[in-house]
């Protein structure tokens, strides 16, 4: 917002108006932001270390094992808080902290799918649910795709 | 392992989404930018062997994060490449990460169903 120092000086209003902008526009406060996403995305990770815990004991599995239904459980957590209207108000706060984990792709799948509830269980459902975290899938596959045909051809 | 895996959760998780939230808060680029961007660097970084190292250092704090999808993928089709040749590729690439996609699937189409969108 540097001003042309040789211009006309403002009229008491205009620099009011000035001052009244410069106040009301938001900057984004980096500091809050990132340290909430930290806390946000660290709780996300001990409750998902946590459930990954009780279905290594309960259930017997390895620790690789015991990730799957860990992951699924946070995922099903995730889109009941969408579906239940929490999810956007803690993200308000947490952003990425939310976002980042797979709570944020169960999120995308969800509120994708209920924004076009409208138009009907087939098209509106069903097929815009992965409107938003379809990108995901597919750049993941594509990329898994080459990484893993470089591993097939020349690393075995 | 046992409680010291919560802290390293802890910190790596949150370190994950702070990047995610400083390349939101620094750049133009969306929450589904930020997203797919993490998917493929976890790829990569699984084809390289490193995600999986973070894996077991970090536990959830590793696997609970979308990038921990792309390495998923990738291991999938490599370990199954291992066993049958190029083509394992294409039948190993969602091994890993079924549960993951199928969960998504069927929770968000019920929960889709039963609720109705907010404000």
């Amino acid at each position: 917002m540097a001003r042309d120092p040789k211009r006309k000086p403002l009229t008491v209003d205009q620099k009011r108006y000035t001052e009244m902008v410069r106040d009301l526009v938001p900057r984004p406060p980096y500091l809050r932001n990132s340290l909430l996403a930290f806390l946000f995305g660290g709780l996300v990770a001990i409750i998902g270390q946590f459930f990954t815990d009780i279905y290594r004991i309960t259930m017997n599995m390895s620790v690789k094992e015991a990730g799957n239904p860990a992951v699924a459980t946070m995922i099903f957590i995730g889109a009941l808080l969408t579906g239940l209207g929490v999810f956007d108000k803690i993200a308000r706060y947490a952003g990425a902290g939310l976002v980042v984990p797979v709570t944020g792709f169960a999120n995308s799948v969800v509120s994708s799918a209920l924004e076009f509830k409208r138009e009907g269980l087939v098209f509106g459902i069903g097929s815009k649910m992965f409107i938003l975290a379809g990108s995901v899938i597919t750049f993941g596959v594509v990329t898994a795709f080459f990484v893993g045909l470089i591993y097939a051809l020349f690393v075995f | 392992m046992e409680w010291q895996m919560y802290i390293f959760a802890f910190l790596v998780g949150g370190a994950i989404s702070m990047l995610g939230q400083l390349i939101l808060d620094f750049t133009n680029f969306t929450p589904g930018h930020v997203l797919t961007g993490f998917v493929v660097a976890g790829g990569i970084l699984g084809g390289l062997g490193v995600y999986p190292k973070l894996v077991e250092f970090a536990g959830a704090g590793a696997t609970m994060p979308i990038s921990s999808f792309g390495n998923a993928l990738v291991q999938g089709a490599i370990s199954e490449a291992e066993r049958t040749g190029v083509i394992g590729v294409l039948t190993g690439m969602f091994e890993l990460t079924s549960t993951g996609i199928t969960a998504a699937i069927v929770f968000g189409f019920l929960i889709a169903v039963i609720f109705n969108p907010k404000g």
